[in-house]
């Protein structure tokens, strides 16, 4: 059973179409990434894609969108908020349970980021910021992770590890990326946006990243 | 043929508020009719160099209730305040926080005066009410104002509260922390008035001192005020606030009891209108001369006299702002005299008006002047605080101009838009505060409301304030709606 299906859809952003003709299917366990130039509309394709999947998935926003007054913890404990009670999160915020700790730290240890667990995430580099928004992600109970440009602002070592830790921790992997090497290595299918319209959607296998050049050119030839 | 240069809107707006305020000034009254002003003057001169702080044993006391009362007020609005912030958007509670705010601390007092007597709940309440709608209208607008980001990243099915807790909370927190201690010096300074109208507050010690002509208490009495405010950021810690706020629910004087009859008396009966009260044939027909006389011979003389003098004191005070910002600005003045531009300022804005005016009308007898001096000073005292904090994020080109012409230059059309904003914003509180004014003797609306309350006349006192309350929240409509066509705009850390 196809995890999400699309038929002839079109998505848009504050009530403006910007995609049409949408059809797609999703089967769980694919690595999926959407390829297009900026303002193609591939945020707009993750954002309803994450609204069909609901609880299933988890999200990483482009800009991270951790709570800036916030410790570490406290960010990655809200990828489990809708699963707990109202009391078990006040008490959380007030003074975090041993028990939601440990289950915290054992996500951010493989992130390296055991020692930051009681920083305020103002206080992180650009890395550990994002590792952070990644560690939500992963706490979050869904099978599914929808990420926009999760390795934007770091570099080529820890965007392996990033990616790396996504495909093994979660079952399905939808992801934006503008790094067209890096979305051929670590996805399985490729979906390209052009024109408001997809307009490749395949296998990765085999590719070089010079085969996507189409979608990079404007179409003024 | 000449290229001719239309004035900028802002330069038109000043342009009419300053006519404006120069026609109400030619019809004001600003004598001085003491009969030698200048040798009272140099006597309280004499006592603000020779403070006695052991004249009264009721000193520290004075300080501690004025504290208090404060602390008490303060913190009962907080919570009143975050939770009417929390359901903002309905019309209903707009409106009331609106109303309620729209309504001086010492019109409260008076009112509350007639319910509980010199109970504390009096001055609790009194601070508590106003502050509740103006804390509810800020912390609403913080919350709005918080990062939205986060909530795209929260799981679909979170509980709304969940999410309130995590995500829009945390963020608003440390400028709700910032707002309350603006708010608590704001209570400090009603508290001190509340003593004019009995409370046991320093106001109340600064009255009879003055009165008596002892001059070294009234200057021992500021002085002491002025040092709790300006230590404010050092004795007001997160753990010590259970500590003062059950210390001062100890400390007040609990014992006046209060009936319940008089109560409801008061609610039921004194502030119905009197000729509707006493019924009889000729019930609607006494009402109409009840109405028309508070009307005309009230209402009228006394709105027209708050427009006059708010509308002086506001220029004045935009004066006044332009001369004070330089005292603390480092792009005018050195580090040695901006030091004593800092005592200047924070003793000027740690002083309320009203004692001010006071001070001033007792000096100079009764006219408008020592109300607008009064005025003038407190509020450009912070508005000028607040604009020369501000042009100390102003970096200058190094080959800058220096002296007078820097002011003009650089400075002045840099400042001018923000001073605007804040004076437009804070006209509503000058018009406030005119219309207390008047319980110390100058024919604004407050002097009638404090009329009616000494002759017992509650239903008129009630009508009285009702018709402020009115005026207030038009000058605040009107204040948005010049602050918005002139796209000026206060932030967060200014209000």
């Amino acid at each position: 059973m196809p995890l999400l299906e699309l038929r002839d859809e079109s998505a848009g952003y504050n009530g403006t179409q910007i995609l049409h003709g949408l059809s797609l299917t999703i089967e769980p366990g694919e690595r999926i990434a959407l390829v297009g130039e900026s303002g193609a509309g591939k945020s707009t394709l993750l954002r309803l894609f994450y609204q069909r999947l609901g609880a299933a998935a988890a999200l990483m926003p482009q800009d991270s969108a951790l709570v800036q007054a916030l410790t570490v913890f406290h960010n990655v404990y809200m990828g489990r908020l809708h699963q707990r009670s109202v009391w078990r999160n006040l008490r959380n915020l007030l003074l975090p349970a041993s028990g939601d700790v440990e289950e915290v730290r054992q996500v951010l240890a493989p992130l390296r980021l055991e020692d930051k667990l009681f920083s305020g995430v103002g206080q992180l580099s650009g890395g550990e910021y994002q590792r952070t928004a990644l560690a939500r992600a992963l706490y979050h109970t869904g099978s599914v992770i929808v990420a926009d440009e999760p390795v934007s602002s770091v570099d080529e070592h820890q965007a392996r590890e990033i990616l790396e830790t996504m495909n093994a921790q979660k079952e399905t992997v939808i992801l934006a990326m503008h790094d067209r090497a890096l979305a051929i290595e670590f996805a399985d299918r490729l979906i390209g946006i052009k024109g408001g319209r997809v307009v490749l959607d395949r296998k990765s296998a085999g590719m070089v990243p010079g085969d996507l050049d189409d979608l990079y050119r404007n179409g003024l030839e | 043929m000449s290229a001719r240069r239309d004035p900028s809107p802002l330069a038109r707006t000043s342009a009419a508020f300053l006519i404006i305020a120069l026609a109400c000034l030619a019809f004001a009254d600003i004598a001085i009719t003491t009969v030698d002003p200048w040798r009272e003057l140099g006597l309280l001169l004499a006592g603000v160099v020779t403070p006695d702080f052991y004249s009264t044993d009721s000193l520290g006391l004075a300080i501690a209730y004025t504290l208090a009362f404060a602390l008490l007020g303060v913190a009962l609005a907080n919570i009143v305040g975050f939770g009417l912030a929390l359901v903002f958007h309905s019309r209903i509670v707009r409106v009331g926080c609106a109303f309620v705010r729209a309504i001086h601390e010492l019109f409260w007092a008076l009112i509350f005066l007639q319910m509980f007597g010199l109970s504390p709940l009096t001055g609790i309440l009194a601070i508590a009410i106003p502050y509740a709608g103006i804390i509810a209208k800020v912390y609403a607008e913080i919350l709005e104002e918080a990062d939205q980001r986060p909530l795209s990243a929260v799981p679909v099915g979170a509980g709304r509260a969940s999410v309130f807790l995590f995500v829009r909370l945390p963020d608003a927190w440390a400028h709700f922390r910032t707002y309350s201690m603006y708010r608590l010096e704001c209570g400090l300074r009603s508290s001190a008035v509340l003593g004019f109208i009995g409370l046991p507050t320093i106001g109340f010690h600064l009255e009879s001192a003055f009165k008596q002509g002892q001059y070294s208490d009234v200057s021992a009495l500021l002085i002491l005020f002025y040092l709790v405010i300006a230590t404010m950021r050092i004795w007001m810690k997160k753990p010590l606030l259970p500590v003062y706020l059950v210390g001062a629910a100890i400390i007040l004087p609990w014992g006046a009891a209060f009936s319940l009859s008089n109560i409801t008396r008061f609610l039921t009966h004194d502030i119905v209108p009197y000729p509707l009260r006493a019924g009889g044939d000729n019930m609607m027909e006494a009402f109409g001369d009840w109405l028309s006389l508070l009307l005309f011979d009230q209402a009228l003389p006394g709105t027209v006299a708050t427009i006059q003098l708010t509308m002086i004191a506001l220029v004045a005070t935009g004066f006044l702002t332009m001369v004070f910002f330089p005292l603390i600005s480092p792009l005018l003045l050195g580090r040695a005299a901006r030091t004593g531009g800092h005592v200047f300022l924070v003793v000027a804005r740690s002083t309320p008006e009203y004692i001010l005016a006071f001070i001033l009308l007792n000096l100079w007898g009764p006219s408008m002047l020592p109300a607008i001096i009064a005025l003038s000073l407190h509020n450009a005292a912070i508005i000028g605080h607040l604009i020369g904090r501000y042009t100390e994020t102003i970096k200058l080109r190094p080959d800058a101009v220096k002296g007078i012409n820097r002011y003009f230059y650089e400075v002045v059309p840099r400042i001018y838009p923000p001073m605007l904003a804040l004076l437009f914003y804070r006209w509503e509180v000058i018009m406030r505060e005119t219309a207390i004014l008047g319980i110390l003797g100058i024919a604004t609306l407050g002097f009638y409301v404090d009329s009616a309350f000494a002759d017992l006349r509650f239903d008129r006192a009630l009508f009285l304030i009702l018709i402020t309350a009115m005026l207030n929240i038009c000058v605040d409509a009107i204040s948005r709606a010049v602050r918005s066509r002139l796209r000026l705009q206060t932030t967060l850390e200014q209000r």
